[in-house]
């Protein structure tokens, strides 16, 4: 099984490499790179943590789903531990044959990535202070992540 | 029975610990071991109410059942990506 998660610099083009091939007419990407403000703030690295058996499992779970629902190659990498500014965070990589399908598989894994997979990001910001991110701070309650596979 | 109980991000800087091993009587489910997490760790009072929580690595919900040995995780808002 591969790994999702990587403490090493991510390289985009491997993701490429490995979605590419003759029968492929399209390859989507998308990159999350970690950007240097926040609410305002200018910030000076994250660093990334994961509940990490949880958080590979749920990425197998994702890039499943997007090889069944469309006929698609999907790589996905996420990064965990110290990132500055301009790394890459998250890369996706989908290749298909044609590139409708290889757009839509890109945006649902990003998506399903960032609502389901269990990462956290700290912020260190340039006056000193740290905090976690809280993407739903300041909005209304997010709805909870639908459980799969497990009998209630 | 006993579960274990993991906590990440804010969660194990509220309660100071990423672990922990809690008793639990039969036919608990996730809520009844939030509640007892709230009485056993002082710190954990400051988790939410309803926050989302795993079993087992899979997403789950406050009425899922708890069985002997199980993974129970509490999971602050994701930030991936």
């Amino acid at each position: 099984m591969p790994s999702y998660l990587t403490r090493a610099p991510i390289d985009p083009t491997a993701l490429v490499a490995a979605v590419s091939g003759a029968e492929l007419g399209g390859v989507a990407t998308f990159l999350g790179v970690v950007r240097n403000h926040q609410d305002g703030q200018p910030v000076l690295r994250l660093e990334y943590s994961a509940y990490e058996a949880m958080a590979e499992a749920e990425s197998a779970r994702i890039v499943a789903e997007a090889v069944e629902r469309w006929p698609v190659r999907v790589a996905l990498r996420h990064r965990l531990g110290e990132l500055a500014i301009g790394e890459v965070a998250v890369a996706i990589a989908v290749g298909s044959a044609h590139r409708v399908p290889a757009f839509e598989a890109c945006r649902y894994v990003i998506e399903e990535v960032k609502r389901r997979v269990p990462i956290w990001k700290k912020e260190f910001f340039a006056d000193g202070s740290v905090r976690w991110v809280d993407p739903t701070a300041g909005r209304e309650a997010t709805r909870p992540v639908a459980p799969i596979g497990r009998e209630v | 029975m006993s579960v274990r109980v993991l906590l990440f991000a804010t969660y194990a800087d509220l309660v100071g610990t990423g672990s922990v091993e809690l008793p639990a009587p039969p036919a608990s489910t996730v809520a009844d071991v939030l509640a007892h997490l709230r009485g056993a760790l002082p710190g954990a009072a400051g988790i939410p109410e309803r926050p989302l929580v795993a079993v087992n690595q899979m997403h789950a919900r406050l009425d899922t059942p708890i069985r002997d040995g199980d993974e129970l995780a509490l999971l602050p808002p994701m930030a991936g990506g």
